[in-house]
């Protein structure tokens, strides 16, 4: 589903990240980790053409569209419909005007989905949130529930990739435990293809079968989760894991 | 901050072509004031009343108005004027208006309340209609303009000094010196006010444009500069009843007193931005 | 929000007090004498002395104070010297008209500026942008009293789209007499179904509408662009970018609702502005309203009128900026702390 090849993402000049090869196919879970200001982000936000003052250059292929070539236009098509994000703060990625369901709706009918009230609550109630929430605005529901909402817009929407930027970092820990259950159990029922971006390395062991370690933008080690975390070879992944508690 | 202030490092840079065109502007209303005349083609003052209301041509750029001056000549004499307001009016609203803020921001406490409080009341009345009031009760001129837009001016400048002066009062250095047993006045003059500086000159020429217009409108209702002095709020009501046969009479110091304050707006809004790129617009 | 409320209101009160004192030391400035003004130059000293006993310039100035004081509380706003009427009166003839000027022209402004600030925010840096930018500098650095001047030699003088002054056709109080509800022309001439008096107030208002309009519409855009482009740079309008959605559809379906609250609250601050600026557009299309009041008593030194205007202008300030900040605290907690 997400194929790069020899991307580079510069600001001004200055190399900001740097990832010579990443997959993510149907139903896989990819992470990247690393400190922040380590690439990871702007890696993940460049894959949806999502960094205007940067200069992106490379191969990169979402769901099929070539993303660095993309008119606006096919681009738009990708975002959302086929390609979801999710982001680290998820009431401020809300418009704060908006009620849920509006903002809902609006993103299917963008897309050309059917909006009925039906289709918003089985989406809404797949990452097991009550429907009532389509009513609220971003300030009156938690930061769970928000993040959950973004998956539920991703589900609506019938996206088959996930791009989730640091999904639960924000979050307290019972909380972060049910999202990742969401996240997990999506994956395996409808197959869907997980990139993934966490300084969380407990989080990661728990869910991801690949691993792209990054430092100062550039990927400095990758291979199968279990190994990278078993037996890291490059000295910062270990700097990484020991400081785990 | 140590040792005399350097202004080139606190003036921000101003990378904007809207700024740069309004400093160019600005350069140019200013040489063309301070040598109005050797610019300008005929006597400031002289009266030829053959020649009166004759339109724009070789001889006259601008035309000449009901008494047979030259337009051109009086607009450029007229920049003097609206200029020395312009200057005379921010020099007082700064220096009364810093002060006041500076104590009001550094002492704190009910002093601060005070202080802060009376400007409120000012600052509720518009600045014309104060200034408005003012020129009325005063006798017309020049001078009780610069007085009447200037005490509508300077509390402005009190919040902004209060405010910079409350956040440098916090800092560890200056607490530092504090402890050290520093006097206070030793530490406002070295601490308190390089740090309004830039502020306070940002402000200033964001205030320029609406002075310049303030003034013009004070004259424009006979409560500013009187005849036989040049100035361009003055020369448009002259020509006012003149308007419907003599467009030139009107129109050009018209366009000068917006030419000039558009200049300041453009430089001020420039600054204010390079300064604090984050809020474009206030 | 009780206390938040009672806290404004103090503010707002403890203001009103120091308009007051203002406005009666402005009035104390006075050179020359209010009695010879009101007696005339060949008075008798009997009858100064009168005049003077009359307006209390007899007592010392804390009794003066005392007594301007009560008479306002009691309704009584001096009486003019040029037209011997009750100042209030006078006011309560003229406020009316300004404020249809100055509605109309905050209408035309909003209407104005905020697709302008939209446009220029949807392409920023580029020519529409620089075309929003300059035009609204401009808006907000022309002189109004030559903008007026010059819109009504070439609309009205020269083309004749427009009326050149007045409020409406003064035949038509002949023809078709206006029943006042609210002293607002155009309001009670559309509630009394008044017709001809409508569309000739509605044509007498455009060019000073616009003129009065340029100030708050260049400000207007000025700010909505600003709004709207730190709005768009925020986490949510990355996100609305990412669900699919155009720039223009994250500025206009997403951005706009909350960038236009500080625009909100500007329109309040440019209404006051808009009346004084107003003085010298009323005076200008001979417009009925409190500029033109002023402005004549202002060439006839009429102190109480002046001092009249002054107080009434700074009330609508001070209400105005009072309701804002309500309004902007019930609609954002936040508000609240300041």
């Amino acid at each position: 589903m997400i194929e790069v090849r020899d991307l580079r993402v510069r600001y001004g000049g200055r190399l900001a990240a740097h990832v010579p090869e990443l997959d993510v196919a149907a139903g896989e879970c990819v992470a990247i980790v690393g400190e922040s200001g380590s690439g990871k982000s702007t890696t993940l936000l460049s894959l949806l053409g999502l960094l205007p003052d940067a200069d992106v250059s490379g191969n990169v292929r979402v769901c099929g569209v070539d993303v660095l070539s993309a008119s606006p236009r096919e681009l738009r098509a990708v975002r959302g419909a086929r390609a979801a994000l999710v982001i680290q703060s998820p009431q401020a990625a809300l418009s704060p005007a908006t009620r849920l369901g509006v903002l809902m709706r609006r993103a299917l009918r963008l897309h050309g989905r059917d909006a009925g009230e039906r289709v918003m609550a089985e989406a809404v109630e797949s990452v097991l949130l009550d429907p009532a929430i389509l009513r609220r605005r971003p300030h009156e529901v938690s930061g769970g529930q928000a993040q959950r909402f973004a998956i539920a817009l991703a589900i609506a929407l019938g996206a088959e990739v996930i791009l989730a930027d640091e999904p639960t970092s924000a979050l307290d820990v019972t909380v972060q435990a049910e999202v990742v259950g969401v996240l997990r159990r999506l994956r395996e029922e409808r197959g869907l293809a997980l990139l993934l971006v966490s300084h969380d390395l407990a989080l990661v062991s728990t869910i991801a079968d690949r691993v792209l370690v990054m430092r100062d933008g550039e990927v400095v080690e990758s291979g199968p989760a279990g190994r990278v975390l078993a037996e890291p070879s490059h000295p910062y992944t270990r700097e990484l894991l020991e400081a785990l508690p | 901050m140590r040792g005399p202030v350097r202004l080139r490092r606190t003036l921000p840079r101003v990378p904007d072509r809207l700024a740069g065109l309004g400093g160019v502007l600005i350069a140019l209303v200013v040489l063309a004031a301070v040598f109005a005349p050797l610019l300008a083609p005929y006597p400031a003052d002289e009266l030829k009343p053959a020649e009166a209301l004759l339109p724009p041509d070789g001889a006259h750029w601008f035309g000449t108005d009901q008494v047979g001056r030259d337009i051109l000549t009086r607009v450029l004499y007229g920049g003097r004027t609206s200029l020395a307001v312009a200057a005379a009016v921010l020099a007082a609203s700064a220096a009364v208006g810093v002060t006041l803020g500076v104590v009001a921001g550094y002492a704190g406490g009910w002093l601060r309340d005070v202080i802060l409080r009376v400007t409120d009341v000012f600052l509720a009345f518009p600045a014309l209609l104060l200034s408005l009031a003012l020129a009325v009760v005063l006798q017309p001129s020049v001078s009780t303009a610069v007085v009447a837009i200037a005490v509508t001016w300077w509390p402005w400048y009190t919040r902004l000094a209060a405010s910079v002066a409350a956040s440098v009062a916090t800092r560890p250095y200056v607490d530092a010196a504090r402890c050290l047993g520093v006097p206070a006045p030793m530490i406002v003059l070295r601490h308190v006010l390089p740090n309004s500086l830039t502020p306070v000159l940002v402000q200033i020429s964001l205030d320029a444009g609406g002075v310049i217009l303030t003034a013009a409108a004070l004259s424009y209702l006979g409560l500013g500069a009187q005849e036989p002095t040049a100035e361009w709020g003055l020369m448009v009501q002259q020509g006012q009843s003149l308007f419907t046969t003599n467009w030139w009479v009107v129109t050009f110091p018209g366009l000068a007193i917006l030419v000039t304050a558009f200049a300041f707006n453009m430089l001020g809004e420039g600054l204010r931005n390079a300064l604090d790129p984050r809020r474009a617009v206030r | 929000m009780p206390r938040y409320l009672a806290r404004r209101l103090g503010q707002a009160l403890l203001v009103v007090a120091g308009v007051v004192v203002l406005t009666f030391a402005v009035m104390r400035l006075v050179p020359g004498d209010p009695a010879v003004a009101f007696a005339g130059p060949k008075a008798t000293p009997e009858q100064l002395a009168q005049a003077r006993a009359r307006f209390g310039l007899d007592e010392p100035v804390p009794v003066q104070f005392l007594a301007y004081v009560r008479d306002l509380f009691t309704g009584d706003w001096g009486v003019s010297l040029r037209t011997r009427q009750p100042v209030r009166d006078d006011l309560y003839q003229a406020f009316p008209a300004s404020l249809e000027l100055v509605g109309a022209a905050l209408v035309l402004a909003v209407a104005a500026g905020v697709p302008l600030g939209v446009l220029a925010a949807r392409f920023r840096t580029r020519l529409p942008d620089l075309g929003v930018r300059v035009g609204s500098m401009l808006a907000v650095s022309v002189p109004v009293f030559w903008l007026a001047l010059t819109l009504q030699l070439v609309f009205a003088g020269n083309l004749g789209w427009f009326p050149v002054a007045g409020e409406y056709d003064a035949s038509l109080d002949t023809t078709s007499p206006l029943t006042l509800w609210t002293n607002i022309t155009i309001v009670d001439a559309l509630i009394t179904g008044n017709w001809p008096i409508f569309t000739s107030t509605l044509r007498h208002l455009v060019l000073p509408a616009l003129v009065v309009a340029a100030y708050p519409a260049g400000v207007i855009a000025q700010m909505t662009r600003a709004a709207l482009i730190e709005e768009a740079g925020q986490d949510h309008a990355r996100m609305e970018r990412a669900l699919g959605f155009g720039e223009t559809a994250v500025l206009t379906r997403f951005a706009l609702r909350p960038a236009l609250n500080p625009v909100l609250s500007l329109i309040a601050l440019v209404f006051a502005y808009s009346i004084v600026n107003g003085f010298l557009v009323e005076a200008v299309f001979n417009w009925p309203g409190l500029g033109r009041y002023a402005a004549e008593s202002i060439r006839s030194l009429d102190t109480p009128a002046i001092a009249g205007v002054t107080l009434l202008v700074a009330l609508v300030y001070v209400v105005a900026n009072l309701v804002v900040d309500v309004l902007q605290g019930f609609v954002d907690p936040r508000a609240r702390r300041r």
